[in-house]
């Protein structure tokens, strides 16, 4: 059992009139077994929390906590923090120029385990991970990201997931951008990795179609830099609806 | 070649210098000129005065019984019409050459296995003069290394004709106070094929002014470079492709990485479509890799278009430090700070090392690279806190 807890976070981001607050104090618990949805608009600093949770140079953190198992992952590097069994993927994943996606996947399996893992049985690993997310062969010769389409790119976070088995997963708009069968295909792959235990996922979206596939336990609605409510799968429903039209106005007036 | 020379009009520009079989056409340098001014001089002294030649290069390697060499004189070059000289150095080595080679690949020799000739200096100053003829419809691969050290200025022309497939690779892996100034210069017959591949390492300073002609049309060169520069070491690549006639095809591709106090690369690539080179298509590139603080790199794409009858012409040119959202996303998957940075600068050289062809020098280009890397003192994977 194991606990993702982010507290009290505040962000800034260095801008040309200075540092930017946009995280303003993010409170959010994440347990293994559970699926967190957070929906919010845009520029409400969604990708900012997902980031620096991660360790982004770009982020400072000025005030708060994030813990996993207890462990401040704050004062950690980005590698160790992905070390401790978190585990980003990207709204934009970032191309790689001249790095295999075969080579990229066996050193991060590398680094995380500690050890190479078995070439025969990692192949085959890999080939099939690629294979269910729809990704053929040709995809690990490739160079990493690098001229995939939108879609591909998610598969490939979502296939990266599978192999590399991380505590906590957070999933920055992974549905966007993806067409229809790729949206099952991702889902199933996210289901895949719930249901071998012991993982949570946080998955962020603006979308209530990718959560009839991924059911939510929790669902947060994230505006201007805080969570200002919380509630169960209906929320998201509600907020189909209704949009965040209320919520704002809340914030504004907080 | 003469009648070529008077085919294609001449046009004034300030963007490459004019060429001359006479060193009195070529002034001592001060150091102002256009195509001197990033270079430091002094270490070229000796090759720019003319300074007499005190030992040369020993050359070795094993040729196919079917080519031959001899010696080579100035007039042997000329009666060839191959590149006359575009700088002092070039018309220094032509005149002064007491070691020359002239190769023959004769017409339709297709050899499988690469030619590999090493050229090790011993200290002193040498001058070079080289003509390789590659016989029409011949295939060939070409590697000439440079090792050891010297004062080296040269003039190496490659005559590839009409049909012909060259793969011409030059290593400079000279030991660290070398110097290598000079000119190689290929002229690309009717349907040629020419890649060729400059792998600049070692050395104190070198400066190689790289040009490409046309002597009929349809040819096709893929011109290929990678450099390193470290701490004192300038590493200059002066490239001019003459798109003299029609239907021909260049694509220059150009990377380098700098680390340490005082490191220095410079990348000319001129360009030249003249009026008559209808229907051709040129792409240059240069990207840089600045791995620490102190090092300097220039970079100056130049094309000159007098048709605009052409199927495409264009260039970029990078410079730049580690890409930061690069590191992120590798890190982010638990891969080290240290390691993800190799993964990135072997990315970085990964397109051209493969497109070498020959094995031994891709391995050896990998070899130095992993050594560069050691030398940038990268921080240790873990302690760095964010
Ligand atoms: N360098 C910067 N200068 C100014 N503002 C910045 C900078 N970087 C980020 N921001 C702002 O931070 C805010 C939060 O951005 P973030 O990407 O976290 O939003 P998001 O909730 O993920 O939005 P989306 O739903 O569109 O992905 C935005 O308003 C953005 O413009
Ligand atoms: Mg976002």
């Amino acid at each position: 059992m194991s606990t993702l807890e982010i507290k009290d976070l505040h962000v800034e981001v260095e801008t040309e009139a200075g540092p930017k607050q946009i995280l303003k104090g993010v409170d959010l618990v994440i347990a293994s077994g559970e699926v967190h949805a957070i929906m919010g608009p845009n520029g409400s600093g969604k990708s900012t929390m997902a980031y620096s949770v991660a360790g982004h140079p770009k982020y400072t953190i000025t005030q708060g906590s994030v813990k996993l198992d207890g462990v401040e992952l704050t004062q950690l590097s980005v590698d160790q923090r992905a070390k401790a069994g978190l585990f980003l993927a990207m709204q934009y994943p970032i191309e790689v120029p001249g790095v295999s996606v075969a080579n990229f996947l066996r050193t991060a399996k590398t680094a995380l385990s500690g050890e190479a893992p078995k070439v025969r049985t990692w192949v085959k690993e890999v080939n099939e991970a690629m294979s269910r997310l729809g990704l053929d062969e040709t995809f690990s010769s490739r160079s990493l990201n690098e001229g995939f389409s939108g879609g591909e790119k998610k598969r490939n976070e979502i296939v990266q997931l599978e192999l590399l088995k991380p505590k906590f997963a957070i999933l920055d708009e992974t549905d966007s951008g993806l067409d229809i069968d790729a949206l099952r295909i991702v889902s199933e792959g996210v289901n895949r990795y719930m249901a071998e235990g012991g993982h949570g996922t946080l998955l962020i979206t603006h979308y209530t179609r990718i959560l009839n596939y991924i059911k939510p336990d929790f669902v947060h609605v994230f505006v201007d830099g805080r969570i200002v409510t919380e509630g169960g799968p209906e929320l998201a429903e509600n907020l189909e609806v209704e949009g965040y039209d209320r919520f704002v106005k809340m914030a504004a007036a907080a | 070649m003469s009648n070529l020379d008077a085919a294609t009009e001449a046009i004034a520009s300030h963007l490459h210098p004019t060429a001359s079989y006479n060193l009195a056409d070529h002034a001592l340098p001060t150091g102002k000129e256009e195509i001197w001014r990033f270079t430091p001089l002094e270490p070229l002294r000796p090759v720019l005065e003319g300074a007499s030649a005190d030992a040369e290069l020993a050359w070795s390697g094993e040729l196919p019984e079917q080519v031959s060499h001899a010696e080579l004189s100035k007039e042997d070059v000329v009666a060839a019409g191959a590149q006359a000289p575009f700088d002092r150095v070039a018309a220094v080595a032509l005149d002064h050459a007491a070691q020359s080679a002239r190769i023959d690949i004769p017409a339709g020799l297709e050899v499988a296995d690469p030619i590999v000739i090493d050229a090790v200096g011993r200290g002193g100053t040498v001058y070079g003069r080289t003509l390789v003829n590659v016989g029409a419809g011949a295939s060939v691969t070409l590697v000439l290394r440079h090792r050891g050290l010297a004062n080296y200025g040269e003039l190496t022309n490659i005559v590839v004709g009409d049909g012909a497939r060259l793969n011409f690779v030059s290593v400079q892996d000279w030991d660290d106070g070398a110097v290598h100034a000079g000119q190689h210069s290929i002229l690309i017959g009717k349907d040629a094929r020419v890649k060729s591949v400059t792998a600049s390492l070692g050395g104190k300073l070198i400066r190689l002014m790289e040009t490409a002609k046309y002597a009929g049309t349809g040819g096709e060169l893929e011109q290929f470079g990678v450099y390193f520069a470290d701490a004192g070491q300038h590493s200059e690549h002066r490239l001019f492709v003459d798109h003299n006639l029609p239907n021909t095809v260049s694509n220059v591709d150009y990377r380098g990485a700098l680390q340490g106090e005082g490191a220095n690369a410079v990348w000319i690539g001129d360009v030249l479509i003249r009026k008559v080179a209808q229907n051709i298509s040129t792409y240059e590139s240069n990207k840089n890799l600045l791995l620490t603080d102190g090092c300097r790199a220039e970079s100056v794409p130049n094309l000159e278009i007098e048709t605009g009858d052409i199927q495409g012409a264009g260039h970029s040119s990078t410079t730049g430090r580690f890409d930061d959202e690069q590191l992120f996303y590798l890190r982010s998957r638990g891969i080290p700070e240290a390691e993800a940075r190799r993964l990135v600068v072997h990315g970085f050289f990964a397109d051209i090392i493969r497109r070498i062809g020959v094995p031994e020098v891709e391995q050896r280009l990998l070899a130095v690279l992993e050594k560069e890397l050691d030398a940038v003192g990268l921080p240790a994977a873990n302690n760095e806190e964010n």
